[in-house]
């Protein structure tokens, strides 16, 4: 496993994963504060990173469970802001699909924005790279990234007992999300897809259960894609932040 | 703010939500293998994100529960403000940065 190319690769991927560290930090921080601020304790917004690993789907559940959504609800919604890992998953197994299952099963659980933003661009850069160069800087990838999530997340957990009401904290999350949705409005379908959850969200808004939600959301998806076939606008890859 | 999150609800969504995030990671690399999807599921996948976050966000915009579901002038302006940037810059931490400052900005002006 360990020879000069392999080596060379792990390298690559410390290097590629490490400026990340910058985005991973401060969310992982705001995680904490809020899923402290929705009543969780440490372990449990630890629990949150550990075992979703999963940003926006993790804040989208804190926030609905404080709503007091039933917990299907909950799932669905947070499953479907992670629907797009299955296209990453997808993505990347013509790469890794050699490897044996239990290493697959390790690079499934780290599959994460960042890391998969990294690996498709490496693997297409290298395409002389085969499966031990490409898990190694799979492994170098993550980590900078993954342990970093949890670790701001305790952080901001620890802090966020200690923060006043004053701050207006109860903002962090639309701001948030407000900020993640912004630079995926990249091509008309996604502005009407956008567009029609946002109406559908606030006109069903009164529905019982966060149902509004829902119906928007896959109103939403139908109204993305429909404005793609219909307009037949280039097959669009997703950038991830 | 208002009642507590009921620790059965929140342990089985961690739970659960765990276990369906690793599931979606999971399908093609450990289970499919090399099958593509068609093209109609992945048409409607890549706006997933794009139809649940706006949702989600819309009502705790303009009816934050903090103002008891009342509109206020220094969040819309703050979100706006997120929006704009995030759009422009494809930023999402300058967005996340400058919304809480015009939020601030504005509570502070707003008194």
């Amino acid at each position: 496993m360990s020879s000069p190319s392999t080596r060379k690769a792990l390298r690559m991927g410390l290097k590629d994963g490490a400026p990340f560290a910058v985005v991973i930090i401060p969310f992982g921080l705001l995680f904490g504060v809020v899923a402290t601020e929705a009543g969780l304790n440490v372990i449990e917004a630890l629990s949150f990173s550990v075992v979703v690993i999963a940003g926006a789907a993790q804040f989208t559940a804190v926030q609905l469970l404080s709503e007091h959504a039933p917990t299907w609800v909950v799932l669905a919604s947070a499953l479907a802001v992670n629907l797009r890992m299955a296209m990453y998953s997808a993505s990347l197994t013509p790469h890794l699909g050699g490897a044996p299952l239990w290493k697959r099963a390790i690079i499934a659980y780290f599959l994460v924005d960042q890391t998969y933003a990294c690996a498709s661009m490496a693997y297409t850069k290298n395409p002389g790279w085969g499966l031990p160069e490409k898990l190694s800087y799979f492994f170098g990838a993550l980590a900078p990234v993954c342990p970093l999530w949890y670790v701001a997340t305790v952080a901001g957990a620890l802090v966020g007992t200690s923060i006043p009401d004053g701050l207006a904290l109860d903002f962090a999350v639309p701001i948030t999300f407000l900020a993640i949705i912004a630079p995926m409005l990249t091509t008309g379908a996604h502005r009407a897809a956008a567009l029609v959850s946002v109406a559908l969200a606030l006109g069903f808004a009164w529905l019982p259960y966060n149902l509004g939600l829902l119906v928007a959301a896959v109103a939403g998806m139908a109204t993305g894609a429909e404005v793609e076939r219909r307009f037949a606008l280039a097959p669009f890859e997703r950038v991830p932040e | 703010m208002n009642l507590p999150i009921d620790k059965t609800a929140l342990w089985t969504v961690i739970i659960f939500l765990g276990l369906g995030s690793f599931g979606l990671r999971f399908v093609f690399l450990g289970l499919i293998g090399n099958r593509t999807m068609p093209e109609w599921v992945l048409r409607h996948l890549r706006y997933t994100a794009v139809a649940v976050l706006p949702a989600l966000v819309a009502p705790l915009t303009l009816w934050p529960s903090a103002t008891d579901g009342q509109p206020d002038p220094a969040r819309l302006t703050a979100a706006a403000v997120t929006l704009a940037i995030g759009y422009f810059t494809r930023n999402v931490l300058a967005a996340i940065g400058a919304g809480a400052i015009t939020l601030y900005v504005m509570l502070w002006l707003l008194g």
